[in-house]
């Protein structure tokens, strides 16, 4: 029964979208204490529901619910990284939100299943899986923190002395934790495309690559967006308001990828 | 007592407003000379700093229009001007400048470097003469005065200084400030203080850019930072996170095309610039780029008037002791002011006395000692006599407010003329007439 302890997990996420709310709003070192406290506790359950995911002896890592519960973990796992190292909890604003909505759906129901007996190469497919979901985690982390970095810019630029300054962490802070996830990402992203690619090629029922499928173009696209933004920020610096429209298009175009899902015809779930 | 003040500060007017009438350094003692030929005006001096900028006088007959003076010598319009202005007389006159000196009407309330400003201009006005009689034992009490507040209360201790307070802003914009590089434009008192605070913080190294190259050097040693070349400015500038700038540049010195090629040549790693001038050194355009972070002096006040609320108390025991200082030194200076008035008065009877023992010396014939010592005691006891009650009275009426009545009296009953402080002898009818003439 895993969706149990999904649902257990989604209840400890659920005190963590309340903090990413109140957050922007006051500043509460309690709270966030207990919002890390409960976030915790909810990775625990998750990851319970995972293993037992893997344990049920049959291979259904390539599901869509199974898939999003596993985005939603990895990015946990990317806040908690952050937290270690930065004792910041305020990336949580953005990943709080996602990783509820992300478990919420995939706690709904049972799942449908990828065609994954037609892929002859299970090994590749875990790969592919794993990376680019790292991938994903960490474009979401450098979403957030150029959003985080859009605020505390502006509150810095405005002058005035609030709350909010005490809860987001220095600019600079927020920039490396942006720049590190994104450089991070980036190598995951690419192999996790490859890796796909090699699953596609090599898989016996699809036989020829359509390469104007949908996800395959969306895919893409999600991969130039996220070099070019590797590369602005490693050769111009680019930050603030240009690095936010970057990142918040690079984040669209990795969910219009995700959402191919649902109408590509190479890359889809059986009903 | 007839002192006048008027002038803007932080908390009256907006830096837009200060801007236009900061003085510069060279340009107070020309000020000063403006003042003191400007009718009604007996002395005056101007304090002069980022904060403030106010003159002070001692006028003929504590009505002189010095608005009128702002508005000429700045060519402002009243009613640019006149809103932001604050002005006052006598006693309160008294009051506001032991306030400024003691550092109790401070943006950081409290802090040590505006008595130095204010020494400066004192000194800077008595060595063009503006400052001689009453100003000036104005202004060697202030002194005194901020030097009891400053021992007998913590209102200078624990000094959240515009420093820490710079500090504490780019620790939010930089997190740690270890490796951070400061630049310094224009080597003032409190740009250095800003970086030693910077530099204890973890700040790695420091360059100095000055007009005077020589005056970089030595506040670089100090640091064991680097002189720059004031033409080398805009080429270094960029290798500093944290610039403090307070030079007496008349214009912004950074605009945004070297706002542009700095991020551009730091691959946009963001600024911090501390701009303590007024005049402002960086303009408000460049502080819009992304990037680069502005704080001038208001938005410093902005950020330390809560720790402000911390020292209120302390504020409190040391505008006590300025209030009892304020009566002391009314009542000293009005005594002062009878005093020439019983001098001459003295002088007056002494010459009398003398004429008379001269003229009945001859009729007496030849004295014997004893004789002498009995004429002389005789004629003093009684001038002394005489003379009692009205000294008494004149020094009493001093401490009120019929003080100039009383002396105006005297001087008409017994036809004096009272010397001025600088030996010249100044006939009563001069400063009518100067009075009269406004």
């Amino acid at each position: 029964m895993s969706l149990l302890w999904l649902r257990f997990a989604l209840a400890c996420y659920f005190i963590g979208l309340v903090y990413a709310f109140v957050a922007l709003s006051r500043t509460s070192d309690l709270f966030s204490r207990i919002a890390l406290h409960a976030a915790s506790l909810g990775m625990v359950f998750h990851f319970v529901s995972l293993v037992e995911v893997l344990l049920s002896g049959r291979f259904v890592w390539a599901s869509v619910h199974n898939g999003e519960s596993l985005l939603a973990f990895i990015s946990m796992t990317f806040f908690m990284v952050i937290y270690a190292i930065y004792q910041t909890t305020s990336p949580g604003v953005v990943v709080f939100p996602v990783v509820f909505f992300l478990t919420f759906v995939a706690a709904l129901d049972q799942q449908p299943v990828l065609l994954t007996q037609f892929v002859s190469h299970q090994g590749w497919l875990i790969a592919h899986i794993a990376l680019i979901f790292t991938g994903y985690a960490a474009l979401l982390v450098s979403f957030g923190a150029s959003l985080l970095y859009l605020l505390q810019e502006r509150r810095l630029k405005a002058k005035k002395p609030t709350s909010l300054i005490s809860f987001l962490p220095a600019l600079e802070v927020i920039d490396q934790i942006g720049y590190r996830s994104l450089l991070l990402g980036f190598p995951f992203m690419t192999l996790g495309l490859i890796t796909g690619s090699v699953v596609a090629i090599t898989a016996p029922t699809i036989g020829r690559v359509d390469f104007l499928d949908p996800k395959i173009l969306l895919s893409v696209l999600m991969w130039a967006v996220y070099m070019v933004m590797v590369f602005t920020r490693w050769n111009s610096g680019w930050r603030g308001r240009r690095a936010a429209f970057l990142a918040t298009f690079a984040f669209v175009a990795a969910l219009a990828a995700w959402a191919a899902n649902y109408f590509s015809t190479m890359h889809r779930f059986a009903s | 007592m007839r002192f006048q003040l008027i002038g803007v500060n932080h908390k009256s007017a907006p830096l837009e407003v200060r801007e236009r009438l900061a003085i510069p350094e060279s340009r107070l003692p020309d000020t000063c000379r403006d003042l003191t030929a400007y009718p009604g005006i007996e002395e005056a001096m101007v304090i002069s700093t980022c904060n403030r900028v106010e003159v002070v006088t001692h006028t003929v007959n504590g009505h002189a229009d010095l608005r009128g003076f702002l508005h000429d010598h700045f060519h402002l319009k009243p009613e640019e001007l006149d809103p932001h202005l604050y002005e006052f007389r006598e006693k309160d006159a008294v009051r506001h400048v032991f306030r400024v000196a003691s550092s109790l009407d401070s943006m950081v309330v409290g802090e040590a470097q505006i008595l130095g400003q204010v020494k400066e201009a004192y000194a800077t006005a008595r060595a063009v003469g503006a400052v001689r009689g009453q100003l000036d034992q104005l202004f060697s009490r202030a002194f005194a005065v901020a030097k009891r507040v400053r021992t007998e209360t913590a209102v200078g201790s624990s000094s959240v200084s515009i420093a820490s307070v710079a500090v504490e802003l780019a620790k939010k914009i930089f997190g740690s400030l270890q490796g951070k590089n400061v630049f310094i434009v224009g080597a003032g008192k409190m740009s250095e203080l800003a970086a030693r605070h910077l530099m204890a913080h973890g700040c790695a190294s420091i360059f100095v850019a000055n007009r005077t190259y020589e005056r970089a050097i030595g506040l670089a040693q100090k640091f064991n930072g680097q002189a720059i070349k004031f033409e080398d400015l805009y080429a270094t500038c960029d290798r500093a996170d944290i610039v403090i700038t307070s030079t007496g540049a008349p214009h912004a010195i950074f605009r945004r095309e070297h706002g542009e090629q700095f991020l551009a040549r730091r691959k946009n790693r963001p600024m911090f610039f501390i701009d303590i001038a007024v005049p402002r050194d960086v303009s408000p355009e460049m502080a819009k780029l992304d990037g680069i972070f502005t704080y001038d002096i208001d938005d410093l006040q902005q950020a330390v008037s809560s720790h402000v609320a911390d020292r209120r108390k302390e504020a409190e025991l040391a505008e006590a002791i300025i209030a009892g200082e304020v009566e002391r030194f009314e009542a000293r200076l009005s005594t002062l002011d009878v005093v020439p008035t019983i001098v001459s008065l003295q002088d007056h009877l002494e010459t009398i006395r003398q004429a008379e023992i001269d003229r009945v010396r001859g009729r007496l014939g030849q004295m014997t000692p004893e004789q002498e010592i009995a004429v002389e005691a005789l004629t003093r006891g009684i001038i002394n006599k005489v003379m009692h009650t009205p000294i008494t009275t004149l020094k009493s009426a001093a401490k009120e407010s019929e003080a100039t009545t009383v002396v105006d009296v005297v001087r008409r009953l017994f036809n004096l003329q009272v010397k001025e402080k600088d030996g010249a002898a100044q006939p009563a009818a001069k400063k009518d007439e100067v009075g009269t003439r406004q």
